[in-house]
């Protein structure tokens, strides 16, 4: 047979639905669809927005981390820089020099970004690992400090401000009420979820995890690591940039913090939280990071030490993030011995509530006595009222933070010893399989 | 700018660059050694100097400056035993995450045990006032008087003849003093020591010096320690010769990172001359008040708002200085990837 036949001959593969791909795909767009419906609150619906913004910005800043290996510091200068040329372009409308409809004003700020990362990128991308690390770092830096030397842009301390009741409503739609606003973030947020998992199937994407994971091998392939990294930057900053527009219009105002580098370590944290190794670990990440912003941030005066802690042991015993422990639970279950685990789970519940309780109000009253001196040395926690000064409270704390601990340890000894087993047992049961 | 000025920011850069070269030092160590890039090493520049400041408080500032640095070595060698050992096998992409998890918990713990407001740490009353003035006199030009140079002596009796006088403080000089006996103690111990041959040889061949029957990981820790050490030192002189609040590890972190790559990822030489070089840089910087606009101006080019570009062509070089490192750092990566002296070109 020479090559021409074997051209010509017709290919027969069966490929069944992808069925599971369906359903979670639709899932995904009946939550977005539908979540405003269950929470009708306008506090609920401002949250609910800006979910779907991080969303967008979690899984972009994923695209280099969790794809590419390339953890960057400063990538909220893509995001910001897309909100501020939305916000100029949404003031140009206004005034009637250009007609762009609102509705598309997101993409122009995702065509900002992207051309900031084409510049930008250029510089950051000639290196990989730490010093890429170090060298994004840099950029943010620079790109803060020129906020506050070109007020024309950036508007200085107050930021810019615009008016996204723009033109005329198409369809009765003006973007106006914050349902309409939702309903445009809930679609460009599908849209870009569908957009960026595309990516991770293209050659591409593929070529961005060989890079991550032997970048020696792909240049002898014949790849340009660097030229890979380039590429798949670019479309982080496009999205980036994407959401930087949306926050625009969901604020209707820009201030140079969104360039900042607190804003940058957020997007790191949180995408890491949520998980950097599973496509879906960043939704789950902007979820929380909007939850711990708004109402967290409400609740406590801690919460930046409390988010460091969990970070910090995040890295430490799971580095996958929350996707990987749902994963790895998924299998327990998948292999039907979930229900084995489950008593030690509410024991190392219970253990780590008690535990949790405890070192919060000790955290709580040296809060209190460092902040609050004027109000007091009594605090309400939890129900209680604590006496900063009073021996007993800390005497109190402090034995039920060390019971909690002593009992977490006894249960979680327990909980490695099942869980090692169970691994085990799965691990001969996928061989038998196999040999099978 | 005359000759005195331009001496005396001289010496400002100088100091200002070996301030920074302390912190990228310790940061240089601990990345070539372990390969971790140390993201809370400003923050245990932070923490020296809030220890150093409870310190000079309760006994006086020279215990602090002995016992501070001490404290911060702990902790660093505490935080890599416990937390940083256990992240090793996840690759460096995690150590990274870590260390910049540890930032977020000591900037916090520091604002829960010390407030989010300024700290009064002093310079020691032996160190105060002036180190030598400069005295420039347009009759009898420039003279040197050791500390406060006599109110006479500035004083201009003829009215033709005009006297300026600059000082330079004397805790300026203290900062290079310790930081040169630093850097002389640093070079000693790593060439000259045993200790040091074993650090050297663990940078390089880590399998064959634990063959050899050398405890590894604890050079590591202590490794750890020391460029921990050498950042809280950094943070007991530069504390009360800046600020002490909370936002000091924030303004100086990314400038030490710029540091270390400009200078050549693990190249302690590169460090120390990219240290001086942005110091220098900074210092100077702030002095002139210079803008494109007003050089173009001089040269009967009539640049006013009205021109395209004047937001730009405005700013005056003391505006840009704060982005001047990062612009080095840009410029740097475009010629010379590698940095001034570094090897590595990945």
């Amino acid at each position: 047979m020479t090559t021409a036949d074997i051209a010509m001959k017709p290919v027969y593969r069966f490929q069944p639905y992808n069925v599971g791909r369906w359903v979670v795909w639709s899932a995904y767009a009946l939550i977005l669809a539908v979540a405003p419906i269950v929470f009708q609150s306008s506090l609920a619906l401002t949250m609910l927005s800006q979910i779907g913004v991080a969303i967008i910005a979690c899984l972009a800043f994923n695209m280099l981390l969790g794809q590419g290996g390339m953890l960057s510091f400063g990538h909220a200068v893509y995001s910001g820089l897309g909100s501020f040329f939305a916000i100029h372009t949404l003031n140009l409308v206004s005034k009637g020099e250009w007609a762009v409809p609102v509705s598309l004003i997101p993409l122009v700020g995702g065509l900002a970004g992207m051309g900031v990362a084409v510049l930008l990128g250029y510089v950051t991308t000639k290196k990989a690992g730490t010093p890429f690390a170090m060298i994004t770092l840099g950029i943010g830096e620079l790109v803060w400090a020129m906020s506050l030397m070109f007020p024309e842009f950036f508007g200085g301390e107050g930021g810019v401000s615009g008016n996204r009741v723009v033109g005329k409503p198409v369809l009765g739609i003006t973007f106006g009420p914050q349902i309409q606003l939702y309903y445009l973030i809930a679609i460009y947020t599908f849209v870009c979820t569908g957009l960026m998992f595309a990516y991770t199937r293209t050659p591409l994407g593929r070529m961005l995890n060989a890079v991550r994971d032997n970048p020696e091998r792909v240049e002898f392939v014949g790849y340009s690591t660097q030229r890979v990294r380039y590429l798949s930057f670019i479309a982080s900053g496009l999205f980036m940039g994407i959401a930087g527009g949306l926050s625009a219009l969901n604020f209707e105002i820009v201030t140079s913090e969104t360039v900042g580098a607190a804003r940058s370590g957020a997007y790191l944290l949180f995408t890491f939280l949520g998980g950097a190794t599973f496509f879906f670990g960043p939704i789950i990440g902007a979820v929380l990071m909007i939850v711990a912003v708004v109402l967290l941030s409400e609740l406590t005066k801690a919460w930046l030490l409390y988010l460091g802690l969990i970070f910090l042991f995040m890295v430490m015993y799971a580095p996958g993030g929350i996707a990987s422990l749902i994963m790895m639970n998924l299998r327990v279950a998948a292999f039907g011995k979930l229900r084995r685990l489950w008593t030690s789970y509410l024991a190392l519940g219970a253990t780590a509530l008690v535990m949790l309780v405890g070192a919060a109000a000790i955290i709580e009253m040296v809060y209190h006595l460092q902040l609050n001196v004027g109000l007091g040395p009594e605090l309400k926690f939890m129900g209680l009222t604590l006496n900063s000064q009073g021996l007993d409270s800390w005497f109190g704390c402090a034995f039920v933070l060390f019971t909690g601990l002593g009992m977490f340890e006894l249960s979680r000894r327990q909980f490695a010893q099942e869980w090692g087993e169970i691994q085990g047992e799965i691990e001969r049961e996928i061989k038998r399989r196999e040999a099978l | 700018m005359d000759v005195s000025t331009a001496a005396i920011s001289l010496l400002n850069g100088v100091s200002y660059g070996l301030l920074l070269f302390m912190l990228s030092s310790g940061l240089t160590l601990i990345f070539s050694m372990m390969g971790v890039l140390n993201f809370a090493h400003a923050s245990f520049y932070m923490v020296g100097a809030y220890i150093a400041y409870t310190i000079s408080q309760a006994v006086g500032f020279w215990w602090g400056l002995l016992f501070a640095p001490l404290a911060v070595a702990v902790l660093g060698a505490l935080f890599e035993k416990n937390v940083l050992r256990k992240v090793h096998k996840f690759g460096h992409v995690p150590e990274l995450l870590v260390t910049f998890g540890l930032s977020y918990v000591l900037l916090e713990l520091v604002q829960l045990v010390w407030g989010r407001s300024a700290m009064d740490y002093q310079v020691p009353a032996s160190l105060q006032g002036p180190l030598f003035t400069i005295i420039d006199s347009s009759r009898d030009g420039i003279h040197l008087a050791w500390r406060l140079a006599a109110p006479a002596l500035c004083q201009s009796t003829d009215a033709a003849v005009q006297i300026r006088c600059t000082q330079f403080p004397a805790y300026r000089g203290f900062m290079m003093l310790v930081a040169l006996l630093m850097l002389v103690a640093v070079w000693l111990l790593l060439t000259r020591t045993r200790v040091g041959l074993v650090i050297q040889a663990a940078l390089t061949h880590p399998d064959t010096v634990e063959a050899l029957g050398h405890n590894v990981p604890r050079v590591f820790m202590l490794v750890f320690g020391g460029g921990a050490a050498l950042a809280g030192l950094a943070g007991v002189i530069g504390g009360n010769a800046f600020v002490t609040e909370p936002s000091m590890a924030a303004a100086v972190g990314p400038i030490i990172f710029v540091v270390v790559v400009v200078g050549g990822m693990g190249s302690l030489v590169g460090a120390f001359l990219a240290s001086l070089l942005i110091g220098v840089l900074q210092t100077f910087a702030v002095a002139f008040d210079v803008s494109l606009m007003t050089v173009f101006n001089q040269h009967g080019a009539a640049i006013g708002p009205q021109t395209f570009g004047y937001p730009v062509l405005k700013l005056t070089i003391a505006q840009v200085a704060p982005i001047l490192p990062y612009l080095l750092l840009v410029l740097m990566l475009i010629f010379r990837p590698k940095g001034l002296l570094g090897t590595r070109e990945d």
